[in-house]
């Protein structure tokens, strides 16, 4: 015997399991029509995949897996379709979900059945698609894709859930004393997925004929039957994974993480169902008890009304309504038509005298009775204050999330509290404000990224504009010798641009009433601005004296003065560009009108600057010279030589300059600048809105991840299979 | 209309008239004891406790007779009576009940919302305001009959016989502290007077038993936690232990302590009360303790002798304090030592 482990809390429950445990498990008459609905499995509903109209077989695909996170629906028997289209659906909501209906035609006629024989030597994906497609999902009620629970392919306990804790309900049990053989079938067949160090069947004590055919069937298995105490709830999946393991799983971690995975009997049962005898999930074992004349299991095709059901159990003349479910976590059906569906366990005729109203309530005395029956050891009272309070946030602070409405502290609750209720409430006002705190936070992007695209067409306007006018003024001059003023001619063309630009900038700022801050960023694109329409036309002589080299080797000083003074011109504007970066910083900087006495300014520093370079090109151009006499080499060869250096070097800094100018850009998009030029001045500029972004980024993952966490926390802690 | 469908029968009312139950043997003993004077408290206390409660209710706007059945209130009057003197006038009980229901009780929200033990609010509001009324115990040398016990408690007048010892300024602590203090008595001569004998010495023991007795069968079925009771008598018996070992001239014996007075009813029926304790069992072990060092400290250092209300109600002034500060882990949360 392996040590056992107890869980905290948990309540002793009068169990009502004898009532349907005395009869084998029934088939009741085929329904006439089924209605299916489409979301039977946690995740995306499946798509329909036949028409109205279609006839369909037995065990026919009728919807597929749509994602990963979905499964597949088949028809449970032979006939038509008749109708897709949204119907009452088996939730505590009662809303419509589309379901598929179909007419059955008497006959039950099955497609051609086509397993898995090649389990054993599959690749595990392949066998968890077949699954996904076969409509596996978790059937002690959560419903979850059983194909994404087996994804882990290493494992070190795997637990079966035989528990089924909750009072009336006997489905598993029977399940358990009649196809115990199917069942280590399908264990063996999770076990050759999961590769799971040990395989612990957990099931209550107080089934002991299951526990018998249990211990039979895995008699020549390493798989080990343990009855565990009779304790609710302990078959729910993380309760009886302490209890068996001792681990205790927290809350919104996956189980495989810890090394642990639980599937209910049903489950492994529908897998071996499915791999080795091609049957997809088109029925399960319900329990029919409660108010009914003829309490008992029976395996009922899905999609068969519950009415039906009800019927062929005698449900009691004076009962006030069925509840699905067991008493503990069931609903009462506000539409007794509506089909069963793959997570239905039991349906229980209810009467005023089973399950009579809950009395009126009377106040919290703080007994902390719900405190120690919790089983996910919570402090119900205090939840339920702030649940009454509405103190969401100081609700969620205690760990509301980690109740799993198990309803052990409502059943102790000597002041017969609805606590439960309360819980559920909270739970889903908070859902609700993140959904609205989410829509807003888009809303609020959508916004501010549209004033974005706006000011960066603005920009690229003026941009592409200065572009073509120092393009203009460019083309005539190539043609006199380098080392003219001519780069002071297309800096008037520039400072009209950038006058119109700032202004058409001042206009945006005004509209979009945007502070300081942005006044920044505005200077740093300012600056940008100019040392790329300085920079373009740097690139412009560049290029030509570039196309020029090979045509004209004899003029080859001419070329290395022209280099040189491309170079110069490169040097200048990154010089210029970083002093517009420092300037941006300062609080005093000028605001948009005294902008184009700065462009003045700066295109007269790099004039200077192109000017001194000219002389020291000239310099060079002398040395060189008299370097080619000395040698008596030929001369016009090295001259090229070097053009050709200054040429690649300049072309270098320019890639960098580009390189730099659009890790800027991709790191931080709302600020981005279109220009790749300025790398000097938008690094700096650009961190805060950098940051920012990034910030953003990481927060949005965060949240992304977190959503994805409690979804799959809640998917796998309500893997109850009581 | 939502799940679950079941629910416990165990009820509020169903508690307090449980503890009501639990709190006969150590009722019929005080009788015996303390004479037939208990019971006409017990029936003041109740009918005043009853009426104040309807009246408190119907301004309430609150129905009344739903709440009146949940047997708080009659319990309420029930701890008061057992605690207050047995010969007490008539009107002091009436004022202490009325203080408890309608200040500390209805005052604040009615059941569950009270911050303080209402029976404790009103022993305290009484003990502070007649503090010589509230020496009215039956004295142990010259017994007073039934009539006479009663004509004393509503017309404050002795029979004619004249036996001006009947009534006894204090119970046995009381007696300890006066006799010390003032006749310069130690300990062991303090015992060897016939007065501890009967007051409180011998006849308060086998009531401390009897409501020892109450409190297990409360824990048994599962209605009172150990653990308040527990540490408050380990709380009380931590500070006279070692005061006893290092001076037992001048400090009693610890198991004196245990049995006297109030301390066994405060331990079971009192710092149990589970509105004005903490929820948690940590917080209910500090509280408890905490009470039990307190109770000691004023009983011996203090001026009040009988220090039950004041030690409980300085600790429910912890104890939101407590149950906001400790927070048990959850499930699947880290613990040391544990297996996950």
């Amino acid at each position: 015997m392996s040590k056992l482990y107890t869980f905290h809390g948990g309540i002793e429950l009068p169990e009502n399991k004898q009532q349907s445990t005395g009869r084998p498990i029934g088939t009741p008459p085929l329904p006439a029509r089924l209605c299916l609905p489409l979301s039977q499995n946690l995740g995306n509903p499946a798509k329909p995949c036949v028409a109205v109209g279609d006839r369909v077989l037995k065990g026919q695909r009728i919807a597929e897996a749509d994602g990963t996170v979905s499964a597949a629906l088949h028809a449970p028997t032979s006939g038509t379709v008749v109708e897709i289209a949204p119907r009452a659906f088996a939730h505590p909501s009662g809303l419509a979900e589309t379901a598929i209906v179909i007419e059955a035609d008497g006959r039950d006629e099955w497609q051609p059945r086509q397993g898995f024989p090649l389990w054993q030597s599959a690749e595990p994906a392949e066998v968890r698609r077949f699954l996904r497609d076969m409509g596996v999902v978790g059937l002690g009620g959560s419903m979850f894709p059983t194909s994404l629970k087996l994804a882990s392919e290493t494992l070190d306990t795997l637990v079966i859930n035989g528990a089924e804790c909750e009072p009336y309900i006997s489905c598993d049990d029977l399940l358990m004393r009649e196809r115990a053989a199917d069942i280590v079938a399908g264990i063996a067949i999770v076990t050759r997925l999961m590769q799971p160090k040990q395989v612990l069947i957990g099931i209550e004590d107080n089934k002991s004929e299951a526990i018998a055919a249990m211990r039979a069937a895995c008699m020549n298995t390493p798989y080990r039957v343990v009855a565990v105490p009779t304790k609710y709830p302990s078959g729910s999946a993380k309760q009886l994974i302490r209890v068996l393991t001792g681990i205790e799983i927290p809350h919104g971690m996956r189980y495989t993480d810890m090394g642990v995975q639980c599937f209910n009997v049903g489950t492994v049962y529908s897998v071996c169902r499915a791999v080795e005898h091609g049957e997809p999930v088109i029925s399960r074992i319900v329990t029919l008890s409660g108010a009914v004349a003829r309490p008992q299991n029976v395996e009922a095709l899905l999609g068969t009304p519950v009415t039906e059901l009800m019927a062929w159990a005698g449900l009691s003349p004076r009962n006030d309504g069925v509840i699905l479910g067991g008493p503990m976590t069931g609903f009462r059906l506000s539409d007794l038509s509506v089909g069963i569906t793959k997570s239905s366990n039991c349906l229980l005729g209810s009467s005023p005298k089973l399950f009579p109203p809950r009395p009126p309530a009377m106040p919290c005395i703080r007994c902390g009775e719900c405190a120690d029956a919790c089983p996910a050891k919570l402090q119900p009272m205090d939840l339920f204050w702030f649940a009454k309070t509405k103190d969401f946030g100081k609700a969620q602070e205690r760990n509301l999330f980690d109740c799993i409405e198990c309803g052990a502290c409502s059943y102790v609750c000597p002041s017969q509290l609805p606590l439960v209720d309360y819980y559920r409430f909270a739970k889903s006002e908070i859902w609700a404000a993140e959904r609205d705190k989410k829509a807003s936070d888009r809303a609020r992007s959508r916004h501010e990224f549209r004033l974005f695209r706006i000011e960066r067409e603005k920009i690229e306007k003026a941009q592409r504009l200065a572009e073509r006018s120092t393009a203009a003024k460019a083309a005539p001059q190539t043609a006199t010798t380098a080392g003219t003023n001519s780069h002071l001619t297309p800096s008037a063309e520039d400072k009209s641009a950038a006058i119109k630009a700032a202004m058409e900038r001042a206009a945006a700022l005004k509209a979009t009433g945007k502070e300081s801050p942005v006044m920044q960023s505005e200077e740093a694109k300012q600056a940008a601005i100019q040392a790329a329409m300085e920079r373009a036309a740097a690139r412009k002589a560049a290029r030509e004296a570039a196309g020029e080299t090979p045509l004209q080797p004899p003029s080859a000083s001419d070329e290395a003065k022209k280099a040189a003074i491309q170079a110069a011109m490169e040097r200048a504007a990154a010089q210029r560009a970083a002093q517009a970066a420092a300037s941006v910083g300062l609080p005093e900087t000028p605001a948009a009108p005294i902008v184009p006495n700065n462009v003045l300014d700066d295109a007269k520093k790099a004039a200077i600057q192109a000017a001194m370079a000219r002389a020291a090109a000239k310099k060079a151009e002398r040395e060189a010279a008299e370097v080619n006499q000395r040698s008596g080499a030929a001369p016009a060869t090295n001259a090229l030589d070097d053009a050709k250096k200054a040429a690649i070097k300049a072309a270098m800094e320019r890639a960098a300059a580009k390189k730099a100018a659009l890790d800027t850009a991709d790191a931080a998009p709302p600020a981005t600048d279109t220009s790749p030029a300025a790398p000097a001045a938008q690094p700096a500029a650009m961190d805060d809105a950098k940051r920012a972004a990034i910030k953003a980024a990481m927060e949005r993952a965060a949240a992304r991840k977190a959503a994805r966490d409690a979804e799959q926390g809640r998917d796998t802690e309500q893997d109850k299979d009581s | 209309m939502h799940s679950p469908h079941i629910a416990k029968p165990t009820t509020v009312s169903v508690i307090m008239f449980k503890v009501l139950a639990a709190l006969v043997p150590g009722l019929i003993l005080s009788v015996f004891f303390n004479g037939i004077g208990v019971l006409a408290q017990l029936a003041l206390a109740t009918a005043t406790a009853l009426l104040a409660e309807a009246a408190m209710l119907k301004l309430r706007g609150v129905p009344v007779r739903f709440f009146l059945r949940d047997g708080s209130a009659v319990l309420t009057a029930w701890l008061l009576a057992l605690t207050m003197p047995s010969l007490g006038a008539w009107w002091l009980i009436v004022v202490a009940t009325l203080f408890a229901i309608v200040i500390a009780k209805q005052l604040y929200g009615g059941l569950g919302n009270n911050p303080f033990n209402p029976a404790m609010a009103g022993f305290a509001a009484v003990i502070v305001a007649f503090p010589a009324q509230m020496a009215q115990w039956a004295s142990p040398g010259v017994p007073l009959n039934a009539l006479q016990q009663l004509a004393y408690i509503f017309t404050h007048q002795l029979p004619s016989s004249g036996a001006p010892d009947a009534v006894a300024p204090a119970t046995s602590l009381g007696l300890l502290k006066t006799r010390m203090l003032l006749d310069g008595y130690d300990v062991s001569q303090f015992f060897a007077t016939p007065l501890y004998g009967h007051v409180a010495g011998f006849g308060g023991v086998w009531i401390a038993l009897a409501y020892l007795a109450g409190g297990l069968f409360l824990w048994r079925q599962r209605l009172i936690p150990w653990q308040t009771p527990v540490a408050m008598l380990v709380g009380a018996a931590s500070v006279a232990l070692p005061l006893w070992q290092y001076d037992p001239v001048h400090f009693a014996n610890p198991l004196f302590h245990l049995t006297a007075s109030a301390t066994m009813l405060a331990a079971f029926f009192i710092v149990t009360d589970p509105v004005t304790a903490p929820t948690t069992s940590r917080g209910r072990l500090i509280f408890g303790f905490l009470v039990g060092v307190l109770l000691y400290v004023i009983r011996v250092f203090g001026g009040m002798p009988d220090a039950v209300a004041f030690a409980v109600l300085i600790m429910n002034i912890a104890v939101p304090f407590i149950d906001h500060t400790i927070k048990p882990p959850v499930f699947g949360a880290k613990r040391k030592g544990g297996p996950a």
